[in-house]
């Protein structure tokens, strides 16, 4: 038995073959390759001995094996640990340093900002501040410009908020609500919320009661003109779902699924998506072939103008509401 | 205008609606739903790309009324087709490899999100591929990153929710970088369609203005796109995302996602910034050394893996790593290879995971090498499976590791310099360490089991065999068509810039 490091050509034939660690391999060869003194009849006290040898022999290498371990993970616990925590600070500290300072020396060789001559002041935004009215029929520029010139990129992002809802509920939902046994994560999360929630805090359910009418009102009337004024329906949807999660907050679960439920949010947010995606599409295949539309524009400043931006608006108002909803009930309850 | 020019528009409208329906579908169909969109992409795309050889030039495609600066755009050209095929073919047969795994591992009420991630991945990378617009690119790598992530923790346990923690964070970090560089892109040229901003950033390097501003944009958008394609030093999270997910995610994700961003980076370099300014900034040498340490460190963490599905996250390091060598070199050739290399990879590197799943079936589940022994005699078409894609990523000819390595090898004898001894050696080194690793593993799947050894009893399941047959031919084809997919690679990068 030898102490010193297998050859090359070992340790390669040990690696295509997945042996154990050494312990192991010396091991399993002394059991494998029979001892001459096995051939004959041993005496009671040669057994002994042999038994002791081979103990001793045993623990010896156990002792060597635990005591290169020891040393190994001592220092990687008590000493490699600090040592690496100070490495990684003091990099993330040198890494962070350097990137602030590009970045300032980025900002300073910039243009000035709200120079006349900026490069940013070009025929694009030209375009979409003279025309804007004519074209799209929103004198809400932003509007018709996230709607209706770049409308695919907020379908995108929409549809970014769907992803993110499903994520979330990937990683949080729990179970099927429906089912006759609720699983055990299921009753659990329902004593908790129990537990941690406040119920019939009347304080709470007084002030809900006049806020959350005034909420979903501002909201919706947000959306709808969002062509004619700032907002929309992303702001608009944002206000729409704080309000229902005013009134969740107040009156728990059993009362609001009288009206909204989780399931509906995720319908609605379906139906929204798939309308924008419609609409849009025809848009875009009648734009792209050079087709008109037929879309009316309507005059400029009614609330029924601008072509798609309107119910665009509301299918985005839709999709953020149910987005925001589905998180709330999703992180307080698992979506039951 | 030709009907075929909307077939961009077609298969990302397509993805996009059937992903977000497949949220509503029941599972048992939302599964075969994306096989069938896979398959209908690629048809469609397969239609593009047929066209787009036989006119030879490339085409710009309106999203709606109004023209390019101010609406969005999308532009078709041969590359961006092929691609198109190739990644959706590759979606569908990981789809259905994966399928059977996929219905034990995650819950079966989740499971047509899970279709949802892979249809809104597809959608993310056909748009990807296609757009004309810096900031539409900005909002599909958003959906792509969270489809991703998705992807990750699906089967849930606490490796991948880890797994997915981290890649959430350092995918963010990257996102945060490149909507910055695109910020300042958009403050210095007031433009995001991609020739516009060229044409302003070729007049603002010609006249010397702004070369700061310009040279952390090249640095943002690189170290922005390389993090999330996990470009060496930054691809800590890709060992666990891709070894302990369920294989249909591992292999789209090792084989989809991180490509799609590469293929952005290039159309940046080209299409965005421009190679004059490019060149200039000298950032192509910083790609060429990360690629070169990429090819050989991340073999050296394969060979120390112990698990066979980390081994071959590691070896996608390493193949990343060729990328970007290839991309490093900054000539056409380079770019040629790169992108040869990227179909290779993707549809070997899939065949790998969906094999090693199946493997793993027939040895017990078990990781260890040891139990290994005799699973290519237990799960043939695994075997075989594996066995093929193994020696195509070694550089067996025939398949299309060697054709990819002969054309890295040319670009840089035709680079010359200094470049092309790194370049040489580390392919030697690099494809000295791939035989290592992977002939250990087809040599001991095909060596008697040991002693004592229970050969578990298990299924094979007909659509993972399909699957892996399917990916066998597949390897070929890349190979034995390598002749024709490097001619159209070639017209693509042409009309590309």
């Amino acid at each position: 038995m030898t102490n010193k490091q297998p050859s090359l050509l070992k340790r390669f034939l040990g690696w295509m073959n997945d042996d154990e660690s050494t312990l192991d391999r010396e091991l399993t060869q002394r059991l494998s390759t029979p001892s001459e003194e096995s051939l004959r009849e041993l005496s009671p006290e040669e057994f002994d001995a042999r038994e002791a040898r081979e103990e001793k022999q045993r623990e010896d290498l156990y002792l060597a094996e635990q005591e290169q371990f020891n040393r190994i993970h001592n220092w990687a616990t008590h000493k490699g640990v600090a040592v690496l925590n100070w490495v990684y600070r003091g990099l993330a500290l040198l890494v962070c340093s350097f990137i602030i300072l590009f970045l300032l020396r980025t900002a300073v060789a910039l243009p000035p900002f709200g120079a006349e001559d900026n490069p940013y002041n070009n025929e694009v935004s030209q375009r979409y501040i003279e025309s804007g009215i004519q074209e799209t029929g929103a004198i809400n520029f932003v509007a018709g410009m996230i709607l209706d010139y770049r409308a695919f990129d907020t379908f995108g992002e929409s549809t970014v908020l769907f992803v993110a809802a499903c994520s979330v509920i990937m990683l949080l939902k729990l179970g099927d609500h429906s089912a006759e046994h609720p699983s055990a994560a299921m009753l659990e999360a329902e004593f908790d919320d129990r537990h941690h929630e406040p119920k019939n805090d009347e304080v709470l359910q007084l002030a809900a009661k006049v806020l959350v009418p005034v909420i979903l009102l501002f909201g919706f009337y947000i959306v709808l003109n969002g062509h004619l004024s700032p907002g929309g329906g992303f702001s608009g949807g944002a206000v729409m779902g704080a309000g229902l999660m005013l009134y969740l907050n107040a009156f728990g679960f059993e009362k609001t699924s009288r009206f909204f439920t989780y399931k509906l949010s995720r319908w609605i947010s379906y139906l929204a998506l798939m309308t924008y995606a419609g609409l849009k599409s025809y848009s875009f295949f009648t734009g792209a072939n050079h087709l008109a539309s037929g879309i009316p524009l309507g005059i400029p400043g009614a609330i029924l103008s601008s072509g798609l931006i309107l119910p665009l608006n509301v299918c985005v108002g839709l999709i953020v509401m149910c987005t925001m909803y589905t998180f709330y009930s999703l992180f307080r309850k698992g979506g039951m | 205008m030709e009907f075929v020019k909307n077939v961009p528009f077609f298969s990302i409208m397509l993805c996009m609606i059937s992903g977000v329906t497949a949220s509503m579908l029941p599972p048992k169909i939302a599964k075969w739903w994306t096989v069938a969109l896979a398959a209908v992409v690629a048809a469609l795309n397969a239609w593009l790309l047929s066209y787009l050889l036989s006119v030879g030039e490339s085409y710009t495609y309106m999203m709606g009324h109004f023209p390019a600066p101010w609406g969005n755009e999308l532009r078709g050209g041969i590359l961006e087709a092929l691609l198109a095929v190739v990644f959706s073919i590759v979606l569908l047969v990981s789809t259905l490899g994966g399928m059977q795994k996929l219905e034990y591992q995650v819950d079966p009420h989740k499971q047509n999100l899970f279709c949802v991630m892979l249809d809104l991945v597809l959608a993310a990378m056909i748009s990807m591929l296609y757009t004309n617009d810096l900031f539409t690119g900005y909002v599909f790598i958003e959906i792509m990153t969270l489809g991703a992530c998705v992807l990750i923790m699906s089967r849930q346990n606490g490796r991948t929710l880890v797994s997915a923690m981290r890649y959430m964070i350092m995918s963010l970090l990257g996102s945060g970088l490149i909507l910055i560089a695109i910020t300042l892109t958009y403050n210095l040229t007031g433009h995001l369609l991609m020739e516009n901003i060229q044409q302003s950033f070729a007049q603002l390097h010609a006249s010397g203005q702004y070369e700061v501003p310009i040279t952390v944009i090249t640095g943002l958008f690189f170290v922005g796109l390389g993090i999330k394609s996990a470009l060496f030093p930054f691809h800590t999270w890709l060992p666990d995302a891709y070894g302990y997910s369920t294989p249909a995610a591992s292999s789209v994700l090792s084989s989809i996602v991180s490509k799609a961003y590469i293929f952005l980076l290039m159309k940046i370099f080209y299409r965005v910034i421009g190679m004059d300014i490019i060149h200039s900034s000298h950032v192509m040498n910083l790609l060429f050394i990360f690629g070169v340490a990429g090819m050989i460190l991340g073999s050296l963490s394969a060979i120390r893996s112990h698990d066979l599905r980390r081994m071959n996250a590691y070896s996608s390091v390493a193949q990343i790593g060729y990328l970007y060598a290839g991309i490093g070199l900054g000539i056409e050739a380079g770019f040629v290879a790169a992108i040869y290399h990227m179909i290779m990879h993707s549809v070997a590197k899939s065949s790998l995971f969906i094999a090693t799943s199946g493997l793993a079936d027939a040895s017990g589940d078990s990781k260890r090498f040891s139990d290994l022994r005799g699973a290519g005699y237990r799960y043939p078409a695994a075997g075989i499976c594996f066995s093929v894609s193994a020696m195509s990523l070694v550089g067996i000819p025939i398949l299309g590791g060697f054709v990819s390595k002969l054309y890295f090898s040319q670009a840089a004898f035709e680079y010359g310099g200094v470049h092309l001894w790194v370049m040489l050696s580390a392919l030697a080194l690099s494809t000295f360490l791939n035989v290592l690793y992977f002939m250990r593993t087809v040599i001991t799947l095909y060596r008697p089991p040991k002693k004592g050894f229970q050969p578990p009893a298990f299924r094979k399941d007909p659509r993972t065999v399909t699957a892996l047959w399917i990916m066998t031919a597949l390897n070929f084809l890349v190979g034995l068509l390598a002749q024709p997919i490097v001619m159209a690679i070639t017209r693509g990068l042409r009309m590309f810039a």
